[in-house]
């Protein structure tokens, strides 16, 4: 009953939920939320169609980004810290430095 | 010494000589100049008189390659040289001619601060006409006479910094130019119809061509001659020209650049020897300008204005010769006249020298008691102009009547022999209103005699002025019969000696009447309020109808063009350089440094890509050449719309 | 059936929590709802029968990752409200609007080509560790080694971002 469309439409939708957020969110660190969002919907979509065709590719892809986030997180957080360390705010807007 | 190596030291010993002084072209002046360019054309000068023994003798055309120009599908071309009979006879003229200025220069420039560039200048004119009257093909003739042309240019401009003289060269260089599109039609036409330009090839067979075409050709590079050569109704810049150096007008405006023109009939007598015709035309318009150079140099009060009518009287019997068949006569009048002329020229250089750039004659007079030696010079050249005997002018002067009386052109014989009577009359103004009577200079002016060796260098042309009718006429005939027809209409021998008797006697009594006029002061001064003199005073107001019809309607068109130049064309780069710009601006705001912004951007590019994905593979290439143009045209009018909105905002605010 | 039914709610779920994450104004909202989310994710796993992959979700994302980002957030002293300028909805909805409409539009197209050959099927009689635990070590044993190396970059470079000496320099600059 569930097909792989199934599984794939609602990564889509998870997937534009985390670019609404990533484009509309101007604190830094919920920036980080909204692409944390994004990974894992693609997590979805790679182990359904893995599932799907019965490969196990998907869900090494999975993994890997599983891995891959756990690191980003880290690095990303430490550089987060330094920055705020630096300008006393994770705002997008104030943390501007060139003018356009 | 081989005959090539020969050829090669005639052709560019001025060549050499001319970058050797453009060295010191920006240098004050270094007498070695001089007299290293003078000594390259001294030596210029033995190789040509070599080459001249050589082909007397032997009759061998000595040619030579130096290398090919251009290989281009059919087309070959080398720059090639020969020197054949009429080749060197008009080398030989020219080199000792040019030596000659050349020695005469070291000492008329020798306050000069442009010494150098003039050496470097005049080296380049002889190298060019020696290209062109050497070249064995119409386009080392044609790069022979463009180079002459802008040789002219720079020597008539030399003193740039006087706006007559800037002008006058670029009126010489401009009416050369509008000639030489004529002679440019007529080498394309021979080469279209024969397919080739070289000499022997395109004369052995200019006689298959149809006789409209040998017509055309005919016409179109005798209208080449008429720029050179200054007949009517290009003649105006030869008297303007008179602007330049002394020594440029002798060596340009008597003996080389101005016979360039009859050298190429000369040497195009196999195509003009089928279109008598035309030659009949030819031979009227030069009998035209004869007349009518020469009733202008009757009025003229400038010194040197005189002696260039007086060219431009004798180019006009040139081509009366030519255009009459007698091609052989022409060129002896040719090398006549250069002696003569040069020699007139320098001793005018001396004249002027003394007298401090003072040209009017009406301010001279007595200079016979300062200026002996000139003096002697020069009226000795002017009895050759006028056609004496035994003097050369007489020989060669003197054929060009018994052709014209014997062709039946009765006409242009009583023109001709007018104007011969005219010509002796005003060379004698001239040397009496110089060189006798009351001195009429102006107060503090003490004139003196040129430099020694600046005489001696006129005196060899005074010498080949007297003895190259009677002593070289036999040698001649016998060199160029080789080449040229030698046309003589037959008349009776007593006849003949009749008319020359008849002719110098006309000429002795109109010298006569000249010195008898002279000495006595001149003609009264009433005479200058008729009309004639007003007439022929102002050129017979030529110059300035060229000026009100031809330059100034020009030069409102050149400001038309330069309007639509910088309204339009100017309007069209700068828009799209603003464009550039302008977007570039535009651009500029999406580097916002705003995080967020650029993420907005970042996603947009996803879309766009997904979305360019999508239609590609659902539609083709032609879908996405389709969609990508969608997107571009709704970028062009969004960026159309801010445009607007923001100029209303700034109106509005 | 119950696959069906596990199905969407856990979307449903997991659809709202994010949505919550994305648009609320509360930071602790936000990292709570992720946290949530993160775990009925791994719901959607245990349903495609990944079971190691659900339990590795669960363990990395929802714990080590959100227990950073509870770190994170602690340090950064962020105010409970956060105040954010908003110029741009349109956009913004605009550009998601379309990009919802693309993806679905890929997304729903025929993807999976009746000749699609699966290249690592993996062994039937095994359960799904076993099959991940073969499928990983014989023929994603480079990726995996990289991950590792990469992980220990990671660590090294936190260590470096978060140490001592930058510290120092730091206060000092601000001094």
């Amino acid at each position: 009953m569930i097909g792989v469309n199934h599984y794939l439409i609602l990564a889509g939708i998870l997937f534009v939920i985390g670019m609404i957020g990533v484009i509309r969110r101007k604190n830094l660190l919920m920036l980080f939320f909204a692409t944390e969002i994004m990974l894992n919907a693609a997590n979805i979509g790679f182990v359904a169609v893995g599932h799907y065709l019965g490969d196990y590719t998907g869900q090494m892809f999975a993994f890997f980004i599983i891995a891959i986030a756990a690191s980003e997180v880290a690095v990303g957080l430490g550089l987060l810290i330094l920055l705020y360390k630096r300008k006393n705010s994770i705002d997008l807007d104030v943390i501007q430095n060139m003018n356009g | 010494m081989e005959l090539t190596t020969l050829l090669y030291i005639a052709l560019l010993g001025p060549l050499v000589g001319s970058l050797f002084a453009a060295l010191f072209g920006a240098t004050p002046k270094k007498t070695f100049v001089g007299i290293i360019a003078s000594a390259l054309l001294f030596a210029a000068m033995l190789a040509s008189l070599t080459l001249l023994t050589h082909v007397i003798t032997t009759g061998e055309v000595v040619r030579a390659t130096l290398f090919d120009w251009i290989n281009s599908g059919n087309f070959h071309l080398a720059f090639s040289f020969a020197v054949d009979e009429i080749t060197a006879v008009m080398i030989s003229v020219v080199t000792i001619v040019s030596t000659m200025v050349h020695i005469y220069s070291i000492g008329y420039m020798e306050h000069d601060s442009g010494f150098n560039r003039f050496f470097s200048y005049l080296s380049a004119f002889v190298f060019s006409m020696m290209v062109l009257v050497m070249s064995d093909n119409f386009l080392g003739l044609f790069i022979g006479w463009e180079g002459v042309g802008v040789c002219s240019y720079l020597l008539v401009g030399f003193w740039y910094h006087k706006r007559t003289a800037s002008w006058a060269a670029n009126e010489a260089f401009i009416m050369n130019r509008v000639a030489d599109l004529g002679m440019l039609l007529g080498i394309f036409l021979i080469y279209w119809n024969l397919g080739t330009i070289q000499y022997d090839e395109v004369f052995a067979n200019v006689a298959k061509l149809s006789v409209e075409t040998t017509w055309w050709i005919s016409v179109l590079l005798f209208i080449g001659a008429m720029g050179k050569s200054a007949q009517f109704p290009l003649h105006t810049w030869l008297a303007d020209a008179m602007e330049g150096p002394t020594p440029v007008s002798a060596l340009i405006h008597a003996a080389t650049m101005v016979t360039a023109g009859v050298y190429l009939v000369v040497r195009s007598h196999d195509l003009y020897a089928l279109v008598p015709e035309i030659g009949v035309f030819i031979a009227s318009l030069g009998a035209f300008v004869a007349l009518f150079a020469a009733s202008m140099a009757l009025v003229n009060n400038d010194l040197k204005r005189v002696i260039a009518y007086s060219t431009l009287s004798q180019l006009g019997y040139m081509f009366v010769a030519a255009g009459l068949g007698a091609y052989w006569v022409a060129l002896f009048h040719l090398m006549t006249h250069a002696f003569f002329k040069a020699a007139l020229f320098l001793g005018a250089g001396n004249v002027m020298h003394a007298m401090h750039d003072e040209l009017d004659l009406r301010k001279m007079g007595g200079l016979y008691k300062v200026m002996k030696p000139t003096a002697i010079f020069m009226a000795i050249a002017s009895v050759a102009l006028a056609g004496i005997p035994p003097l050369a002018g007489y020989f060669s002067k003197d054929k060009i009547l018994e052709v014209a009386f014997g062709d039946a052109h009765f006409l242009i014989y009583g023109v001709l022999l007018f104007t011969a009577l005219l010509t002796a009359f005003y060379s004698f103004r001239l040397w009496m209103m110089a060189f006798h009577g009351e001195s009429r200079w102006a107060k503090g002016l003490h004139p003196h005699e040129a430099h020694k060796f600046m005489l001696a260098v006129i005196a060899p042309l005074i010498l080949l002025a007297i003895v190259s009718g009677f002593m070289f006429e036999d040698t001649y005939k016998a060199l160029v019969s080789a080449e040229l027809p030698m046309y003589m209409p037959h008349m009776d021998h007593s006849l003949v000696l009749m008319l020359a008797g008849m002719t110098v006697v006309l000429v002795l009594m109109s010298i006569g009447f000249a010195v008898y006029k002279y000495s006595r002061g001149g003609f009264s001064e009433s005479l200058q309020e008729t009309f004639i003199y007003k007439l022929l005073s102002n050129q017979y107001y030529i110059p300035l109808a060229y000026e009100k019809f031809l330059t100034i309607p020009y030069t409102r068109l050149s400001e038309l063009a330069w309007k639509i130049d910088q309204k339009v064309v100017d309007a069209i780069v700068d828009f799209v350089a603003t464009t550039v710009y302008k977007s570039g601006e535009a651009s500029r705001n999406m580097q916002t440094g705003n995080l967020s912004s650029m993420l907005r951007l970042m996603t947009f590019g996803f879309i766009l890509v997904l979305g360019l994905g999508l239609i590609g593979t659902q539609f083709g290439v032609l879908g996405l050449i389709v969609a990508a143009s969608a997107i571009f045209l709704f970028f062009v009018m969004w960026f159309v719309f801010y445009q607007i909105k923001k100029n209303l905002e700034k109106a509005g605010a | 059936m119950f696959e069906a039914i596990a199905f969407y709610v856990f979307a449903s779920l997991t659809i709202v929590m994010f949505y919550i994450t994305v648009t609320t104004q509360n930071a602790l909202n936000a990292l709570t709802s992720l946290a949530a989310g993160m775990i009925f994710i791994s719901a959607f796993f245990f349903n495609l029968d990944a079971e190691f992959l659900g339990v590795i979700q669960l363990i990395v994302y929802s714990g080590a990752v959100m227990a950073l980002y509870a770190f994170g957030m602690m340090f950064l002293d962020t105010n409970r409200r956060l105040y954010e300028n908003h110029h741009s909805a349109k956009t913004v909805f605009g550009l998601s609007g379309v990009a919802a409409v693309l993806i679905v539009a890929i997304f729903t197209a025929p993807i999976i080509g009746g000749n699609a050959v699966a290249a690592y099927p993996g062994v039937e009689a095994l359960g799904n560790t076993q099959n991940v635990g073969l499928v990983l070590f014989t023929k994603y044993l480079v990726p995996f080694e990289l991950a590792a190396v990469m992980l220990l970059l990671a660590m090294i470079a936190g260590i470096v971002l978060a140490s001592k000496k930058m510290d120092i320099e730091e206060e000092e600059e601000v001094a």
